[in-house]
């Protein structure tokens, strides 16, 4: 108490001197024009994204809208590319889209899920230390690296065992999911994530071993972001380009339907454009329907991103930022 | 018990699956190591390639991707902040917001080969910049943003809300306390992004192939219109287009490549855990 | 007759979140130079009333306000106020103790700092804001050690030297001691009382106790509504209304 009265004592004679008011300021309006500057300045660059997207599909348009004005729709979707002869049929390309797309899902996603689960649910901590960083680290490779190694490594295996050749569908297939994996595994492991506590332990209390908590309680819990994995991974091996390029084996046309289907070479929408717009004469048929393929990548991710981002958004808009007063 | 054998085999095929994924990003990069290193060396780095690429070494390239990183920031950084500084601090749940959130989703989705469409009609073409340093840097910046934008604004919001309380009822004004109060703590995180962002866009090939890429050059770039070469597309260009190039050569290269875009994922990491062990909030 | 410092008249407030009504119809006026207390159960309205004054609502949890609050006579709410300003001569102690980031003299100087005051002048402010708060014999010689480093009690008299350095009109402590042991309370309260010759004092007090031993004038607050409004001497002595000798007496609360 003494010394609170000490404190007090002290305080009250240092107080008296005269006191110095914080007038409004002579520039205060001036302060505020700044703030609304700077304000205006951050609001357009927020809103400069919507241009950028905007422009992006613009210039597409701009330079690819010959394509479907010139080209009948029966012949754009012909089963023949051969620009040599201004046969400009995309289906050979779509097919090899999707060939290839299909095969990397069909592995990446089990694959990915599967390992998600041994980081959420299996592996011990000082596993995931090491394992999380180094999954980052495959997302971080950069795909003219994973192209270059299938090119000089994984296409001479595949051709030693017994395929014509190493350059095929299945070999895209296999880097693309090696390329989608980060993807697929870094949203899995959030959706597992997502699932309550209360849930598993539930499951386990009640007699269930850990498998049968993770078939029938986890999986069905986080079923949205297990799909939202899959669509992302799908967005993203549909438009990478380099890699599948050099593994593929660029041929442009539609593999014969059968067993070995995979093993064949096939030629996707990316490849077609990075291998030949280097090529073209500017404002030629060929030249504005490689846009043309541009436009149709474009509006797939489009469609595919809208999708998974109002999922996103209806799990991030229920999120508060933290605080207390 | 069947019970007991069904989850062993499924614990089992899980830990499988793991090594599947795991096992084959150690080996790709230790088989890198040990094949590329024995190309590199200091005449490597810093010589010109010769011989029609043959001997010699990669150095126009690494500068070409240091330039090309240093151009892509120069577009993005100011832009991202912007961006991320608006939805983590100004936006309101409105209409706008989610498009600018829609917006930056797709960004992230559109396909790399789609950013060199665009830059050859936007930049190259349309703004008659040819292909040039600063084509691609624009192509390779927008690219960037979303990646950036998104660490960005995360850095941003994981700074605590009373921080911002506080200042303002101090009578600090709103961007007063993002530049004093909210940016500050931000800062590691941002950077981390940036890098990220870097690495990504260092990586990087089809974006560049029509805006900026060179096959060869004899000189390094003058200005910022001129072309010039790149790590990425000087691997595609030495592993398919030239006949006859020495594997060694082409290891060095993916090595070379792969060591700058993992060492400055490596030092993002770093920064970002840093920082998090110093902060005493 | 006094110009009243903050003159409330018939607000109203209501959360758009949970549509909880917190304010009804509240009227009072709260004059220079007092302690007004603004006391009740948790959730009775106060602390949503307190950060209308500065407007700090601005930030927070989104509602709808009606009604009128006037500081020396002027509309708080009225378009093109300089809310910044406003916030200056208006200052806040929250019931959590919260030092920015910094050294101690960082916290300090900061207001000041951001009202473009002369550096000059900060070292001044400094000291005289950490006599008031009766902390500087404690922290003048260790003011470039971060604020984190202080006790409650010091982080929070910290807090209130804060608000001083921008030598405001009124100054609003929200439950400043809810942390506090009791030695750091009572030097709390005293330096309320010190600070009064000086500024309008708003305090919401931690307990009936304290709200008996610092104020001047006082309001008892339930469910959003001002149930009565009196002199100290009185209202703690001789309260008229039954809820409000029901909550003073403990009965409830």
């Amino acid at each position: 108490m003494n010394l609170t009265h000490q404190a007090v004592q002290i305080a009250r004679r240092h107080t008296t001197g005269v006191l110095l008011r914080v007038r409004p300021l002579m520039h205060w309006r001036w302060r505020n024009w700044i703030e609304l500057l700077i304000e205006s300045v951050i609001k357009l660059a927020g809103v400069s994204t919507i241009l950028i997207v905007a422009l992006i599909f613009l210039f597409l348009v701009r330079e690819g809208l010959p394509t479907f004005l010139d080209i009948p729709l029966r012949a754009l979707f012909g089963d023949r590319w051969y620009p040599i002869e201004a046969i400009y049929g995309l289906w050979p390309l779509i097919v090899g889209s999707l060939l290839v797309t299909a095969g990397a899902i069909l592995i990446a996603v089990p694959l990915g899920l599967t390992t998600a689960i041994y980081l959420g649910e299996i592996a011990p901590p000082w596993q995931r230390e090491i394992l999380k960083p180094l999954i980052e680290m495959l997302a971080g490779i950069p795909s003219i690296v994973l192209g270059f190694l299938g090119w000089v490594v994984l296409a001479p295996l595949i051709q030693d065992l017994g395929a014509p050749t190493g350059l095929t569908a299945f070999s895209g297939s296999v880097i693309l999911a090696y390329m989608a994996l980060p993807t697929i595994i870094s949203i899995s492991e959030d959706a597992l994530y997502a699932v309550p506590k209360d849930y598993r332990d539930a499951a386990l209390a009640i007699g269930a071993t850990q498998w049968q908590t993770i078939q029938r309680v986890i999986f069905p819990a986080a079923r949205s972001g297990l799909v939202m994995a899959v669509m992302l991974g799908i967005g993203r091996a549909i438009g990478e380009t380099m890699a599948v390029m050099m593994v593929t084996g660029n041929a442009a046309f539609i593999p014969s339907f059968g067993a070995d289907m995979a093993f064949q070479p096939v030629r996707t929408m990316t490849a077609t454009i990075a291998a030949e717009m280097g090529e073209v004469a500017q404002g030629s048929l060929h030249y504005h329907t490689l846009f043309g393929i541009g436009i149709m990548l474009f509006l797939i991710t489009f469609a595919i991103n809208s999708l998974a981002g109002r999922l996103v958004g209806h799990q991030t808009t229920n999120r508060r930022q933290g605080g207390r007063l | 018990m069947k019970r007991q054998h069904t989850q062993k085999l499924a614990v089992g095929l899980i830990t499988a699956a793991a090594a599947l994924v795991v096992l084959p990003i150690i080996l790709v990069i230790v088989f890198l190591l040990v094949k590329g290193i024995g190309a590199i060396s200091w005449e490597f780095l810093t010589a010109a390639p010769r011989n029609g690429m043959k001997d010699g070494g990669i150095m126009p390239a690494i500068l070409g991707t240091v330039i090309l990183s240093m151009g892509t920031s120069l577009v993005c950084i100011p832009l991202a902040l912007g961006a991320a500084i608006y939805l983590a601090e100004y936006s309101t749940e409105s209409r706008l917001t989610r498009w600018v959130r829609l917006a930056i989703v797709n960004l992230a989705g559109i396909p790399s080969i789609v950013y060199g469409l665009f830059g050859l009609g936007a930049f190259v073409l349309f703004l008659d910049m040819g292909t040039s340093i600063i084509a691609g840097s624009l192509t390779l910046g927008i690219m960037t943003l979303p990646v950036v934008i998104s660490t960005a604004e995360e850095a941003i919001r994981a700074v605590p809300r009373e921080f911002r309380i506080v200042s303002q009822s101090l009578g600090a004004t709103r961007w007063q306390t993002i530049r004093h109060q909210v940016l500050p703590h931000a800062i590691p995180g941002i950077i981390t992004g940036i890098i990220l962002g870097l690495s990504r866009a260092a990586g990087e090939t089809a974006p560049i192939l029509f805006t900026v890429a060179a096959f060869y050059l004899p000189n390094l770039p003058q200005s910022a219109s001129d072309q010039t070469m790149a790590l990425p597309y000087h691997l595609y260009v030495i592993a398919t287009q030239v006949p006859g190039m020495p594997l060694s050569v082409q290891y060095g290269t993916a090595l070379v490549l792969l060591l700058l875009v993992l060492s400055l994922t490596l030092v993002a990491t770093l920064i970002r855990t840093r920082m998090r062990r110093n902060r005493d909030w | 007759m006094i110009q009243p410092k903050i003159s409330v008249q018939n607000v109203y407030y209501t959360y758009s979140s949970d549509g909880l009504e917190a304010l009804k119809n509240v009227s009072l006026d709260i004059y220079p130079n007092e302690i007004f207390v603004l006391f009740g159960p948790a959730r009775s309205g106060k602390s949503t009333l307190l950060r209308l004054f500065n407007r700090l609502s601005d930030l927070l949890e989104k509602g709808d306000y009606q009604g009128t609050i006037l500081f020396n006579g002027r509309d708080v709410f009225e378009p093109g106020t300089d809310i910044a300003a406003l916030r200056r001569r208006i200052g806040m102690v929250f019931a959590v103790p919260t030092p920015l980031p910094g050294s101690i003299r960082d916290n300090l100087t900061y207001g000041p700092r951001m009202a473009g005051i002369s550096r000059s002048e900060l070292p001044d402010r400094v000291e005289r804001s950490l006599r008031l708060a009766a902390l500087w014999d404690e922290v003048k010689d260790r003011l470039d050690e971060s604020a984190f480093a202080l006790s409650g009690g010091q982080k929070q008299r910290l807090c209130i030297a804060r608000s001083l350095t921008l030598e405001p009109e009124v100054l609003i402590l929200d439950n400043p001691t809810s942390g506090l042991d009791p030695l750091s309370t009572s030097m709390v309260e005293e330096t309320l009382h010190e600070l009064k010759q000086r500024y309008t004092i708003i305090v919401v007090p931690h307990s009936v106790q304290q709200a008996a031993r610092v104020a001047t004038r006082a309001a008892f607050m339930l469910n959003g509504e001002l149930i009565e409004l009196n002199d100290a001497g009185q209202l703690f002595v001789h309260p008229q209304d039954k809820r409000t000798e029901d909550y003073v007496t403990g009965r409830f609360g």
